[in-house]
């Protein structure tokens, strides 16, 4: 008896969860973008992931004898240096992969922080409302007061620049996203039917919230969580360009950018392809960002 | 309509506080002793140390110290720059005009070419234009600005040798500011030739600022602009045979408008951060270049008040847009 009631379910659920999945391929693949975008973001995880294979050099390897050398098709370039070289003589293709790490890895982590920060917030102030709900909300309007990239400024002032710093600083800013997310997705869901049930059957506060709640406010939140990893990616790109962020010689994609600055008139392409890298790894992001949005959330769908 | 500004100014009260909060909080978060941070990198004598301690007030007790800075604040005192020596309010004042003119070309440029171009890909929705446009929105959006900033530099200054890489106006150009626009007082004074010096250099800086309000308005201008063509009353004067223009232009325009309004409004945030980049790229001497020079100079007053300046700012902005918001639609202010 016990044992089919535990079986039933799972039987139930499995063909169920992949028939989702395959809604959701549909309503997703339709979008060219977004399928593109998506076959960018893998090769890009690729790259990070497979740099020490793939890069013909180490990132911080100097050669001295090819200081600004210029990418291989252009007169003076060569191919034992594709994109060319940096002032200092080391392989800008080399430490734009090895940089490919860097900018998943800030947007993923800085995504979990504000994930995580936002969600406790907006369900405690949806959930409680009262007191908790007006202060938890003030405080959230009172960081979307300053432009963002400001307030980042202003928080790696206080903390030092760095890296790991430059993530917390533009977690913290990214978070009332989510924070009114997840408040107003759980206000709406509060007084449903199942969730009433599920306080009458005696589940507890955190049950109701994380279990029976917060499963059904994921769909905005995996799209805000999309846009947000692009936009900290930019954002600290922004950090490291003025010299806030990751600290040289972290090959670094806007750190790179800041210490290119002096050169542009003398070589392009030392500016040119870590801007480039920025830009395609961002926009694909947000062409992922727009098709999850219209597979996800009908409401949302762009018209 | 006074009662709807009146409730919309008491719900800015809280956050005024919390920003007064943040600027008082943020020098004496920073590591180590607020006023050796103040000094700098030479640091002071002992004597001078308790002085500059009785001066602002460390001595005494937090709250004190924070009703204090909030009487410094509303009577206008803003603190001494510790680099330049100057208040910091008249060095806002000097530097702010030049955002203001950034922002407002920048503003300009992309409404100009957002708005019309989201009602001609609305009108053509699904034509190659609307794709391409949405596309190009999308890559806007997506954009780097510093880095576009430096790309323009590269093709522009570089290579045609259009525009000058820096700075507001040509050195050899100098006149008292009337309204703190360059491209307006040059021309109050008749000087063409300096008029045409400040229109180079703020080419490229407004380009690269308005790029991303460029990208954003033009798509929310197509959404709200199908959104309503979709209307009863679109089909009604369709229905009535107007003609296409008079429907689109008339009809139609003036219910999309509504939402590209507040999405203008709200891209003055985003304008002020990215006047932080545009003005560091092209040493544009207005107050996001200012803000970044403090902080890497630890001129922690300036950034304490900018903060706090920016901050008042922006909420007076996002006021007028709500209240623009409540006169251009009825609807808003019973709620």
């Amino acid at each position: 008896m016990s044992q089919s009631t535990e079986i039933a379910p799972m039987a139930a659920g499995s063909p169920d969860r992949l028939t989702g999945f395959k809604t959701f391929w549909h309503y997703f693949s339709v979008n060219r973008g977004a399928v593109i975008g998506l076959f960018v973001f893998i090769l890009l995880v690729l790259a990070a992931l497979f740099a020490p294979l793939l890069a013909p050099y180490a990132p911080d390897v100097q050669d001295k004898t090819a200081f600004l050398r210029p990418p291989a098709w252009q007169a003076g370039g060569s191919t034992q240096y594709l994109l060319g070289t940096d002032p200092v003589g080391r392989d800008i293709l080399s430490r734009l992969l090895y940089g490919a790490r860097f900018s998943l890895l800030i947007g993923a982590v800085v995504v979990t922080l504000a994930l995580t920060g936002g969600i406790t917030l907006g369900l405690l102030a949806g959930y409680f409302r009262g007191w908790v709900d007006v202060a938890i909300m003030r405080v959230m309007d009172l960081i979307l007061a300053f432009p963002s990239l400001l307030l980042a400024l202003v928080l790696v002032t206080i903390l030092g620049p760095g890296l790991f710093n430059a993530m917390l600083a533009i977690s913290l800013v990214l978070q009332p996203h989510f924070a009114r997310l997840v408040r107003a997705a759980v206000m709406a869901e509060k007084s449903r039917e199942y969730v009433v049930a599920a306080k009458v059957a005696g589940a507890g506060h955190v049950r109701l919230m994380l279990a029976t709640i917060l499963p059904n406010c994921l769909a905005p939140l995996i799209v805000q969580g999309t846009l947000s990893f692009s936009n900290a990616i930019l954002e600290a790109a922004a950090l490291g360009f003025l010299g806030l962020g990751a600290q040289p010689p972290t090959p670094e994609w806007g750190t790179m950018l800041a210490s290119a600055r002096e050169f542009i008139l003398r070589a392009w392409w030392v500016v040119t392809f870590p801007g480039l890298a920025i830009l395609i790894t961002v926009l694909a992001i947000n062409l992922v960002g727009d098709g999850l949005r219209d597979a996800l959330d009908p409401k949302l769908r762009r018209s | 309509m006074l009662r709807y500004l009146l409730h919309k100014i008491a719900l800015l009260i809280p956050t005024l506080v919390g920003i007064t909060i943040c600027a008082f909080a943020f020098v004496r978060l920073l590591p180590g002793d607020p006023i050796l941070a103040m000094a700098g990198e030479h640091g002071v004598a002992p004597a001078r140390y308790e002085e500059l301690k009785q001066q602002f007030g460390y001595n005494l007790p937090i709250w004190e110290q924070y009703a204090r800075y909030v009487g410094e604040v509303a009577t206008g005192d803003f603190g001494v720059s510790i680099s330049s020596k100057r208040p910091v309010l008249e060095e806002f004042k000097t530097l702010f005009p030049a955002t203001l003119e950034l922002s407002f070309f920048a503003m300009i440029f992309a409404m100009v070419l957002g708005v019309p171009a989201g009602i001609f890909a609305a009108v053509k929705r699904g034509s190659w234009f609307d794709q391409s446009l949405m596309g190009t929105a999308l890559v806007g959006y997506s954009m780097p600005i510093f880095w576009w900033g430096l790309l323009l530099i590269i093709f522009f200054s570089g290579y045609l040798g259009w525009t000058p890489v820096s700075g507001r106006i040509g050195l050899q150009f100098f006149f008292k500011q009337i309204t703190g626009f360059m491209t307006i007082d040059s021309l109050l004074y008749g000087k063409w030739d300096a008029f045409r010096s400040a229109l180079s250099h703020l080419v490229l800086p407004a380009i690269v600022l308005g790029t991303i309000p460029l990208a954003v308005i033009a798509r929310q201008t197509r959404s709200a602009m199908l959104e309503v063509l979709g209307e009863d009353y679109v089909r009604t004067a369709r229905a009535k045979g107007l003609s296409s223009a008079r429907v689109v232009g008339v009809h139609a325009l003036r219910n999309a408008l509504i939402p590209v309004v507040t999405t203008i409004g709200l891209q003055v945030g985003t304008l002020l951060a990215g006047a932080i980049l545009t003005e560091t790229i092209f040493a544009w001497p207005g107050i996001g270049k200012w803000m970044v020079d403090s902080i890497f100079k630890r001129d922690y007053v300036v950034v304490q008040s900018g903060l706090l300046l920016i901050a008042l700012i922006v909420m007076a902005v996002n006021l007028i847009v709500d209240v623009l918001y409540a006169v251009i639609n009825p609807r808003i202010r019973a709620a």
